[in-house]
């Protein structure tokens, strides 16, 4: 073991770190903000606006992630449109079609635990809220999706470490995060076992942290679910 | 579209190669699973420790970055312990190097999914085998794995579905599985975009064939249950 060579690129590693939560975070976003219209579409009574969501599910969870993140990176390229427009500019970035690839990915799999969740909403919710005369939209801004979000937690912490270790393919396509930096530590000193157990080491540490926050997180919106204290 | 049908066949050797893969890394999987399992719920610390062990570590770190610890430092540990035993220069192929690493990793999960399957296996039923005078394993293998299959049936299914899709890794340590191919073919060709299509359709047939006979066995395991 050489731990010299790890401590020497310590700096390396931390802006790796950095890059992967940035990659993490930036995707999770984006992707949730893609999910709920796709659930809800998905959950839509009339068959022609749910095919569209569900088939967008289906294709991103059936597929790899790999073969996703390829498709843009390496695809793109291959239409006109793309090539000679403005388009370019994000495409031939290694570190937006990482990110766009996450995105979608991430919608895909939180639209269909959001879609469940949806579903299984107890209806004396939604009739309690028709009852007291509230509209529409108001019933899916009050009740159904503060209630979804709660029930959806658990699932949705799968995905956030799914995610992140999902991010490490970012480091196939030359971008620096974790992974990428333990592949240039390994390159420069040849030294994988260091290199890559380090990097292995981080990602731990950033999965038990989800694993906590979402704890407290649980803690606190599962409130009504604990049993009494006396 | 000529370009697909021409270069159809080259995919589709890749695409053996991913289902092999698969299969074998399901085979290793299964075994390390229920050993787990049994570890778990075993009444050893010791065993229950390391059992633990193996699957926090395994499900807190990225398969990416495992199968390249595996892939490189397997190497150099063979090495090493050759050296040292003087046996010939071995060389770890990617392709045992894949499925030992997916093996590995999924083990953990099968861990997971047979150990909540065997806890869902009712206590009468365990109770009644040893009442027979059945010794322990004659009741693990008679009673307990017949019943568990059913409880541990969907988890198992979705581990496999995930399992399928992580052999694309391979691709990255080298190995020529349809991934990989897909990539030369849409270099030589120009045409990346359609060639990974592909991929992803040929990825989505084999999610929808396991699908099915999932489907098919979950019906075969709960003939004796009860719908509402």
């Amino acid at each position: 073991m050489d731990i010299q060579v790890i401590i020497d690129n310590l700096p390396l590693y931390f802006r790796g770190l950095w890059t992967t939560i940035l990659l993490v975070v930036s995707s999770l976003g984006i992707g949730l903000c893609l999910a709920i219209p796709i659930a809800l579409l998905a959950t839509a009574k009339k068959k022609w606006i749910s095919f569209l969501p569900k088939a967008y599910i289906y294709f991103f969870r059936g597929t790899p992630l790999l073969v996703q993140m390829f498709m843009i990176y390496h695809g793109m390229g291959q239409f006109e449109l793309v090539h000679e427009s403005f388009l370019w500019t994000i495409f031939k970035e290694a570190y937006a079609c990482a990110l766009i690839a996450f995105a979608l990915n991430t919608a895909g799999y939180t639209g269909e635990i959001l879609r469940g969740t949806i579903e299984q909403t107890p209806f004396g919710e939604i009739e309690a809220a028709k009852a007291c005369g509230m509209s529409v939209p108001m019933v899916y801004r009050r009740i159904l999706l503060p209630s979804t979000f709660r029930r959806a937690l658990p699932a949705y912490g799968n995905e956030v470490i799914f995610m992140l270790h999902g991010s490490a393919l970012a480091g196939v396509i030359t971008i620096v995060d974790l992974f990428g930096a333990a592949k240039i530590v390994n390159s420069r000193n040849f030294v994988p076992f260091e290199s890559f157990i380090t990097a292995g080491l981080f990602y731990l540490c950033l999965t038990f942290l989800i694993v906590w926050g979402f704890k407290r997180v649980e803690h606190h919106f599962h409130a009504y679910l604990r049993p009494r204290e006396n | 579209m000529p370009e697909v049908i021409a270069y159809l066949p080259l995919i589709l050797k890749g695409m053996l190669l991913t289902v092999e893969v698969a299969l074998l890394s399901l085979i290793i999987s299964v075994f390390l699973g229920m050993l787990g399992a049994v570890a778990k719920l075993s009444n050893s610390r010791i065993a229950g420790g390391l059992a633990g062990l193996y699957t926090t570590i395994i499900r807190g770190i990225p398969d990416l970055v495992l199968m390249t610890i595996l892939f490189f430092g397997g190497q150099i540990l063979v090495n090493n312990i050759g050296e040292k035993m003087g046996w010939e220069y071995i060389d770890v192929s990617p392709f045992m190097a894949g499925v030992l690493t997916i093996g590995f990793i999924f083990g953990a999960y099968m861990t997971e999914s047979f150990r909540g399957g065997i806890l869902a296996v009712s206590h009468g039923e365990i109770e009644a085998g040893y009442a027979f005078g059945m010794n322990p394993v004659q009741v693990f293998v008679r009673i307990t794995l017949p019943a568990m299959v059913r409880h541990a049936l969907p988890s198992f299914g979705n581990n496999w579905l995930v399992l399928t899709k992580t052999t694309a890794l391979i691709s990255v340590i080298g190995l020529q599985d349809m991934v990989y191919n897909a990539g030369l073919a849409g270099g030589s060709t120009r045409k990346p975009f359609t060639f990974f299509c592909v991929v992803a359709f040929l990825f989505l047939i084999i999610t929808g064939v396991s699908d099915f006979g999932l489907r098919r066995i979950n019906k075969r395991y709960s003939v004796g249950v009860r719908k509402a």
